[in-house]
């Protein structure tokens, strides 16, 4: 029977792409708080967490069962449903950008060219954004209903800041895009791995400009504003114990590896690994080498968001509103007027 | 302003330039200080696996000490207990008895003694104050405990294992404690 002319295999071939995906991800964020930890400490000169298993690394598993087996406690005054949700939307929001980052060229299997990238969107970074945007509801509804002061002025603090910068962010966006001409992801690294250069090249001041929105938008220190604990408590997840907490924690994390790939893939042209020519190998191991050369770039973005945590101190918020109304918008501005003079005048 | 010494340093106040404005040239220079301790010695002593060594002062938990035929030393004579500024010491004293020459030294010996380590401050005027060389300091520190009661330490916690009934007792001892 066909139901409607559906490919029922490619359905099921994107279905496990999914899964794999999904579960790669939560995999590699836990790590990541592992990494996170494992790095400050060595910035710090102490060796960090080093007791659970062989190089402690079995710790991030400790984490998670600890807030597993915590006292799920949902405060009398909230509201409950927005409670549960807050939490779930903003790790749902943080996942969802997976779906449109090409992890890598197609791999041949089964006499079937899968393509390694959940949904090529002609779209892709116009999704990112509305995605990302998405993820502020999370915060947003969770501080405000814990029903606590504290909560609700972080909550208006992140959502506020996610603005500011995402106009600073788009802006460095619209400049590239005038560079590639197209908003598929996909297109955007498939041009710049055929002998091209990466487009970090011909947008160095919008990669910066990118870069530090991208930090402000995860909520990573200096940008750490709605967690700032010495005025606000906790923050938005002042009244979130148990998998609530982890998942809010969680979800910033996600973010983390979301945006490294995002800008893996924009500016340091995702899979390509630089000097390599993919065609003189197998088109699956070139695949393979690609899907490792992306996950390196992620892993010293990754890196690079730490370094920086642990580095600088966290911005007042009068100085973070300046820094992206007064600074970084007119820098956007002017990134993109330069660039749109240099391609007219190239025409 | 007459400087005191010569360690102040006046503060710059001179305006920022643009380079020192732009703040990310300042950003890098913290982030290489931030990086270059990544290969910079540990000082972390990881504790089970490794120990500090004490000082050759160090004054630790107390050991009731014996003479050379394996004897008690004390004779609960009650100085320690008033010597101690945190009277964390009891005792009760018992006459020795026919046939327990081979047990304690002198005709008195303590047939309880007490030292409360979360009373006890590790002074050592205890030391100090014995007259019969009975008590000392060792090298050790009082382990953990669950409960409170557990840092009451009595004679059996206390006295030094006889070297002449088990020659390996006082190693055994020190694998436990240390």
């Amino acid at each position: 029977m066909t139901l409607l002319a559906f490919d029922w295999a490619f359905v099921i071939e994107k279905l496990i792409l999914i899964v794999i995906i999904v579960l790669t991800t939560l995999l590699i964020t836990l790590y990541t708080t592992f990494g996170e930890r494992k790095v400050a400490a060595i910035l710090q000169d102490r060796p960090g967490p080093n007791r659970a298993g062989p190089f402690g690394l079995l710790q991030p598993l400790a984490d998670g069962l600890k807030l597993i087996m915590k006292e799920e406690i949902i405060p009398n005054a909230s509201s409950k449903w927005l409670f549960i949700l807050g939490p779930g939307l903003a790790m749902t929001a943080s996942l969802m950008t997976c779906a449109v980052i090409p992890w890598s060229t197609d791999v041949h299997l089964f006499g079937r060219t899968i393509a390694l990238q959940i949904a090529d969107v002609n779209i892709g970074i116009l999704y990112v954004f509305a995605v990302v945007s998405m993820g502020v509801y999370g915060i947003m509804i969770g501080g405000w209903a814990s029903n606590n002061k504290f909560s609700l002025m972080s909550a208006l603090r992140a959502a506020s800041q996610a603005i500011s910068y995402e106009i600073a962010m788009g802006l460095a966006l619209i400049a590239l895009l005038m560079t590639t001409g197209t908003l598929s992801l996909k297109t955007i690294v498939a041009d710049q791995t055929a002998g091209h250069w990466w487009n970090v090249v011909y947008q160095p001041l919008g990669f910066v400009i990118f870069f530090i929105c991208a930090m402000a938008e995860c909520n990573r220190t200096p940008f750490d504003l709605p967690e700032a604990e010495n005025e606000l408590n906790f923050g938005y997840h002042q009244e979130y114990s148990s998998m609530k907490l982890g998942f809010f924690l969680f979800a910033e994390y996600v973010n983390m590896i979301m945006s490294s790939a995002i800008m893996a893939s924009m500016y340091f042209g995702g899979y390509d690994l630089p000097f390599f020519d993919e065609t003189t190998v197998a088109p699956n191991i070139a695949a393979m080498i690609g899907l490792g050369t992306l996950l390196i770039k992620i892993v010293l973005f990754v890196f690079l968001f730490m370094w920086i945590r642990w580095t600088i101190p966290r911005f007042r918020y009068d100085q973070l509103m300046n820094l992206g109304w007064k600074k970084m918008i007119p820098l956007a501005l002017l990134n993109m007027l330069l660039t749109g003079a240099l391609i007219l005048s190239k025409l | 302003m007459q400087a005191l010494t010569n360690k102040s340093i006046a503060v710059n106040r001179s305006p920022m330039t643009f380079w020192e404005r732009l703040y990310l040239i300042n950003i890098i220079k913290g982030m290489m200080i931030t990086f270059s301790h990544m290969f910079k010695k540990q000082p972390t002593v990881r504790y089970p696996e490794q120990k500090r060594e004490f000082s050759p002062v160090f004054r630790g938990l107390h050991v009731l000490n014996r003479d050379e035929e394996g004897r008690e030393n004390c004779t609960a004579c009650g100085l320690c207990a008033v010597a101690c500024p945190a009277e964390a010491i009891t005792m009760e004293a018992a006459e020795r008895m026919e046939g327990e020459e081979h047990l304690y030294r002198e005709e008195k010996y303590a047939a309880k003694y007490e030292i409360n380590m979360l009373r006890c401050i590790f002074c050592g005027l205890c030391e100090e104050a014995c007259p019969k060389d009975a008590i000392y300091l060792s090298e050790t520190f009082a382990p953990a405990n669950y409960t409170r009661k557990g840092f009451i330490y009595d004679k059996n916690d206390l006295l030094i294992p006889n070297t002449l009934t088990d020659a390996n007792a006082l190693a055994k001892a020190k694998g436990v404690e240390a």
